[in-house]
């Protein structure tokens, strides 16, 4: 597997991060080493292994499904880069 | 008392206790240090004002007779840790100005049992790193110098591991992804434990893995861990993944008393290309252990091969979900936009501006064996052979081993700058040996050993059975005494 140029484009723009054109083909060369490094996991037989999902075996614990916690929209806005009228602020979405 | 900063927390605890001295003294002398110490670029923001209220507050408990183990002593905490009205930025850009407006639950129980907050410690960005080099706060440095070279204190607790190693403090927080409190403790003569996952509470900790993060004590001796384990551990509502059992008296199972463990040698931990004095470091550990009446036996972990590769998919993957909270809206940085730009500009260009470039590397690995087509190729993949790993320790434990005996690293602690040109793959090597234990989610502890032919410290690792923390810092007790490491950096700072 090789990631072409095109590909470190899509990446990038999937996970949100700009990525100057330039910089691309740096991107899709650092991908490859990694890949190629992680390509290794093709030589274990995995068949019949059910892929881990939790490393402890234990059951997740339950609770009453009631609030415990909220109320503090002061708090939860405190550390906003632009807050207005008790709500988080953001470039105009909607046409 | 001099240099009262210099103390255990074995030490300080009973100082305290008697009377001899108090942790306003303690305190003191710790924030003194700091303020001499920027050129170690350990402490990035410094609360001495909350340092000696807090001390003052421990002081007066200790005279009331009410004084738990920690009650006094000062410590520094890793900036991956929430605390409350303090700056919390994982050293990224991305958290620019966060003062979190709660406490993690770690933190918080240090702060309940009495301990002294002296500030934040360095680390790598969002704990990606093993070298303490992608921190926007600039490197952490290693108290140990053999040339005019600055040393790396590992990572990604390096500011936790060179502060404990100068005695800016007298322990502090670390937290241990795929090694990161066990490289540094090792690159810097001094102890580190991770426990078994889900012995710590994760929450209030900012997530880089969250089925491979765990918190740990990084000290100046065992024992030490053994006090300060038990203060961080328990259970927590909050921590789903926290496990609800109960938490022995570490201290107390440092009986001193290892005769017929059964120690594990792995064979696949003799790997290409480790130097010789490492490879000696190890046997010597295993004769200590020996003289001290455990049984040493071969064992084998097969898979240990596959272990960094699959770190390679399970932790970006993890990471790439979590760090998709920073996106310019709820705290942190957010960049400049220009006229017409919409939200999609606004997060491109905030995560482009906020995370540095081993991060911006890892959320996009995360993001491409997440996607798509190549979920099952990668991603599960990884998840299968983490089961592997994890069955190859669970055999050999079935077989009646008590604890594994590996070397902590394969190098001593290398030049800040030297890896800089070097591909990425390569500094994942520095994982090699205590990356397995992340991902069977065991515990394992890093203890200083003896010191390189250049005057480096080296340490080894021992790894124990699930929940027995107790046993292992046991263990690694007999290692500590007849290893006798006392040697400390001298002071060039």
């Amino acid at each position: 597997m090789s990631i072409d140029i095109e590909t470190a484009r899509k990446v990038a723009h999937l996970a949100r991060i700009k990525v100057e054109d330039d910089r691309l083909p740096e991107l899709a060369e650092n991908f490859n080493a990694i890949l190629g490094f992680i390509e290794q996991l093709n030589e274990v037989d995995v068949d019949g292994v059910e892929p881990m999902t939790s490393v402890t075996p234990m059951r997740l614990k339950r609770r009453e499904d009631v609030v415990t916690d909220g109320g503090m929209p002061e708090k939860i806005l405190s550390n906003a880069p632009d807050a207005r009228e008790g709500f988080f602020a953001v470039p105009k979405v909607v046409e | 008392m001099t240099e009262l900063n210099k103390l255990t927390i074995a030490d300080a605890r009973d100082a305290l206790r008697k009377g001899d001295v108090t942790s306003a003294e303690i305190t003191e002398a710790c924030l003194t240090e700091i303020e001499g110490a920027g050129a170690l670029g350990a402490f990035v923001h410094n609360t001495p004002e909350l340092a000696r209220e807090q001390a003052k507050a421990a002081d007066a408990r200790i005279q009331a007779g009410d004084a738990p183990d920690m009650c006094g002593i000062p410590l520094g905490i890793k900036d991956l840790f929430c605390t409350k009205g303090v700056p919390s930025q994982a050293a990224s850009k991305i958290l620019d100005g966060f003062k979190p407006e709660y406490e993690s639950t770690v933190s918080q129980n240090l702060l309940d049992a009495g301990t002294v907050m002296l500030g934040k410690l360095n680390m790598d960005e969002f704990a990606m790193g093993s070298s303490n080099e992608t921190s926007v706060y600039g490197n952490a440095v290693n108290p140990w110098k053999v040339d005019d070279r600055d040393l790396t204190p590992g990572g990604s607790s390096g500011g936790s591991a060179s502060a404990v190693a100068a005695d800016l403090c007298l322990a502090a927080t670390g937290t241990d992804t795929g090694g990161s409190i066990r490289q540094p403790a090792a690159f810097t003569g001094i102890t580190g434990i991770k426990p078994t996952y889900g012995r710590c509470s994760r929450w209030g900790i900012v997530a880089f893995a969250s089925s491979l993060d765990q918190a740990g004590p990084m000290t100046k001796s065992v024992r030490d861990a053994a006090i300060m384990l038990e203060a961080m551990c328990g259970h927590d509502m909050k921590d789903s993944t926290s496990a609800d059992i109960p938490v022995p008296n570490f201290e107390a199972m440092l009986t001193g008393d290892i005769k017929g463990k059964k120690i594990g040698i792995p064979k696949e931990y003799h790997m290409e290309g480790i130097p010789a004095e490492i490879e000696k470091l190890w046997a010597d550990g295993a004769d200590m252990l020996r003289d001290a009446g455990a049984e040493i036996v071969d064992i084998s972990l097969p898979h240990t091969k596959y272990a960094l590769p699959a770190y390679y998919v399970i932790a970006p993957a993890e990471a790439s979900s979590n760090l998709a909270r920073y996106d310019g809206v709820k705290y942190g940085h957010r960049a400049k936009l220009e006229a017409g730009d919409g939200i999609d500009e606004m997060y491109a260009k905030t995560r482009a501006e906020g995370f540095g470039a081993e991060v911006q590397r890892r959320v996009m690995v995360g993001t491409y064996v997440l996607s798509a087509g190549f979920y099952d190729a990668y991603y599960n993949r990884a998840r299968r052979v983490r089961a592997l790993i994890k069955k190859d320790f669970d055999d050999v434990f079935a077989a009646g081993v008590d604890a594994i005996l590996t070397p902590a690293t394969p190098s001593a602690a290398f030049g800040l700058g030297e890896m800089k040109d070097a591909d990425p793959v390569k500094m994942y090597l520095n994982d090699v040996f205590t990356v397995t234990v992340n991902l069977a989610g065991l515990p394992g502890i890093s203890i200083p050993a003896g010191l390189d032919a250049q005057g480096l410290p080296l340490g080894l690792q021992l790894i124990g059975r699930p929940w027995e923390e107790g046993d292992l810092l046991n263990i690694a007790h007999e290692v500590e005494a007849r290893a006798g490491f006392v040697a400390k950096p001298s002071k060039w700072w």
